[in-house]
């Protein structure tokens, strides 16, 4: 499996969240936001049924590459539900269908032809709990190169300890490697998880609300880990911390009801919705 | 003011009262339930004395070669529990090797791959399967099974692997029917819906979350079932394991009437022989003479012991895994 990390033409744009041609070609309240990034996942039109319930209703939004997008709303808006979309992860259950088109560098994921397991391999997601396999932290990471690649000992050496480096988890369990995974502390077996999804070079990360369970500390690691990941990855995120989208995201997506209200900038979102809805959910009076 | 002052020591009064019957009460509910515990220990212990003071007059006679001995002629009073020994253990590793396999094959299935519609079915069927009583087994093992056996599977199994040299000695001799091989097949029938069921309730203990992420990192369904499924589960597993084992050692009824009941060992898999609990049941009316009834007493003893270690060794053997795993 080949992927490549560095795309010259998007890491142009990668440390500028707002272009400045923000205001060209105005057609409808405001310019499309992020126009002129590089496009990683592209939405369109999306529905999704839970046994004929409409979970989510005609969903149009791009994910920029090398940008993170946070989804914010109240609970059972189908955050995690479109998050799920990404990966096919519901294709796992009965009676869950998506209709319309998620391009993922121009292909459609959705298609029936498309190989499940090696998309997951290419969009690694990261649960609310952390969810460590019953064996050593080194086979954690090792489980998912496994699938895909056959590497020398040294090689996996390497890539475990370059996947627990990325995670800020290296320095605190290069020492016990051979240990459970399971015997990690919450913050430590989340940023565990997180080196899993990285050591299988994904180009999309799937964050669903990845601090929910996490104390403070370790959710601001989580977040300055967020932060760093953001120059390798298209980052997807879905939080219900307010702040959190505020700190850590170029892009939010505000969803209600299982429709898209208002996707946007993160700083115009926040500071100056154009929607009633977005606003009032922002500021805390409902949600 | 003193009114309101006796009312209130009234009051007091019968507050105290009150608790006071309540420690009463609780005392009395945590000696009853402790009672009943206690009663778990001593009705082992019961058993244990009662089965060592009835073996003690053929241990006597016999002493540890009791054990070692093949030979069991009531007629001269000639007891060894060699050949029950080996009957019981064989027919159980038939069991269990034909029973791990299928049980674990249907609870995965069930679990990790059955439509909605199937789910259901298929669970009440394996409820079903398990209780069955076991002498339905026997009878359909003497009357089915057995004639099967002997004019389908055994020919064929001694024309093909009984011309192999090394498992020859294994599958030789004439197709009985009845015999180890149709025992064990019997018995692994028999755990089948025990190890299902349980190792279906623990695969389905397995976190969704757990499961997805490893299917989120591109895993198979045979990848993750067989890297993190089995070994999160496997406590209970071992456990489901070690139940059917269980019921396979002790297992009496279908076992008497297919396994033909002949004190001896062979090296065939397909000739006769019997079990502890086979030869129990089937010699104890008719057994005379203190000698005699005692040896049956001495297998019961023994049988004990095989599935008190069997036990053992599983919780030493989860002990271990888990120290292992430094959980």
């Amino acid at each position: 499996m080949t992927m490549t990390h560095m795309d010259a033409n998007s890491h142009a744009h990668g440390s500028h969240p707002m272009p400045p041609d923000m205001l060209a070609g105005t057609v409808a309240e405001r310019p499309i936001a992020g126009a002129g990034l590089p496009e990683k996942i592209t939405v369109r039109n999306l529905d999704f049924f839970y046994d004929g319930y409409r979970a989510l209703k005609s969903i149009s939004l791009p994910l920029y590459d090398r940008q993170v997008t946070a989804f914010i709303g109240p609970s059972g808006c189908g955050k995690s539900t479109l998050l799920r979309i990404l990966n096919r992860m519901y294709d796992l259950y009965p009676k869950q269908v998506a209709t319309g088109e998620v391009l993922l560098d121009g292909n459609n994921i959705l298609s029936p032809k498309q190989d499940l397991n090696l998309l997951r391999a290419r969009v690694g997601m990261v649960f609310q709990k952390p969810t460590p396999f019953p064996m050593s932290i080194y086979d954690n990471i090792a489980f998912g190169v496994k699938l895909y690649e056959k590497l020398s000992r040294a090689d996996m050496d390497e890539r475990v300890e370059f996947s627990l480096r990325r995670a800020a988890l290296w320095d605190e369990v290069k020492d016990k490697l051979r240990q459970n995974g399971m015997s990690l502390s919450g913050g430590q077996q989340q940023r565990l998880c997180i080196a899993r999804a990285i050591a299988v070079k994904p180009s999309v990360l799937l964050l669903d609300e990845p601090t929910s369970a996490l104390d403070p500390i370790s959710t601001a690691k989580c977040e300055e880990l967020v932060d760093e990941l953001r120059s390798d990855y298209c980052i997807a995120i879905v939080t219900h911390n307010m702040q959190q989208a505020a700190r850590i995201s170029n892009f939010t997506a505000f969803m209600y009801l299982g429709e898209l209200i208002e996707f946007g900038n993160t700083e115009e979102i926040f500071t100056n919705p154009t929607k009633e809805k977005t606003s009032e959910y922002i500021t805390g009076r409902f949600g | 003011m003193t009114e309101i002052a006796l009312t209130l020591t009234d009051a007091h009064a019968s507050t105290a009262r009150r608790a006071r019957r309540q420690r009463l009460q609780d005392a009395a509910f945590r000696n009853a339930t402790l009672a009943f515990a206690l009663l778990v220990l001593l009705i082992l212990g019961g058993v244990m004395v009662s089965l060592i003071d009835g073996a003690l007059p053929a241990l006597r006679t016999f002493g540890l070669g009791f054990v070692g001995t093949e030979v069991w002629n009531p007629v001269s009073e000639q007891f060894g529990a060699l050949a029950p020994i080996y009957g019981t253990l064989v027919t159980s590793v038939i069991a269990m090797a034909v029973g791990i396999p299928v049980s674990f094959g249907i609870a995965l299935f069930i679990t990790e791959m059955c439509p909605a519609w199937l789910k259901r079915p298929l669970g009440v069927a394996i409820e079903l399967l398990a209780g069955i009583p076991s002498i339905i087994y026997g009878i359909w093992g003497l009357f089915v099974f057995a004639p099967f056996m002997q004019s389908t599977v055994q020919p064929f199994l001694i024309a093909t692997l009984g011309q192999i040299p090394g498992l020859d000695n294994l599958f030789m001799g004439p197709p009985y029917g009845i015999g180890i091989l149709t025992a064990g097949l019997i018995l692994g029938i028999m755990v089948l819906p025990f190890i299902t069921s349980i190792t279906r309730d623990v695969f389905e203990t397995v976190p969704p979350m757990v499961r997805e992420s490893a299917y989120g990192l591109g895993a198979t369904t045979w990848e993750v079932v067989w890297n993190v499924v089995l070994p999160y589960t496997r406590t209970g597993v071992v456990g489901g394991v070690m139940l059917g084992l269980g019921r396979a050692l002790g297992e009496t009824m279908a076992v008497t009437f297919v396994i033909g009941n002949a004190h001896r060992i062979s090296s065939s898999i397909l000739a006769p022989g019997t079990t502890i609990s086979a030869s129990i049941a089937n010699e104890f009316t008719e057994a005379v003479g203190d000698v005699y009834t005692s040896s049956l007493v001495a297998l019961g003893l023994i049988l004990f012991m095989i599935t008190f270690t069997v036990l053992s060794i599983a919780k030493l053997m989860l002990l271990r895994l888990q120290r292992k795993a430094g959980v």
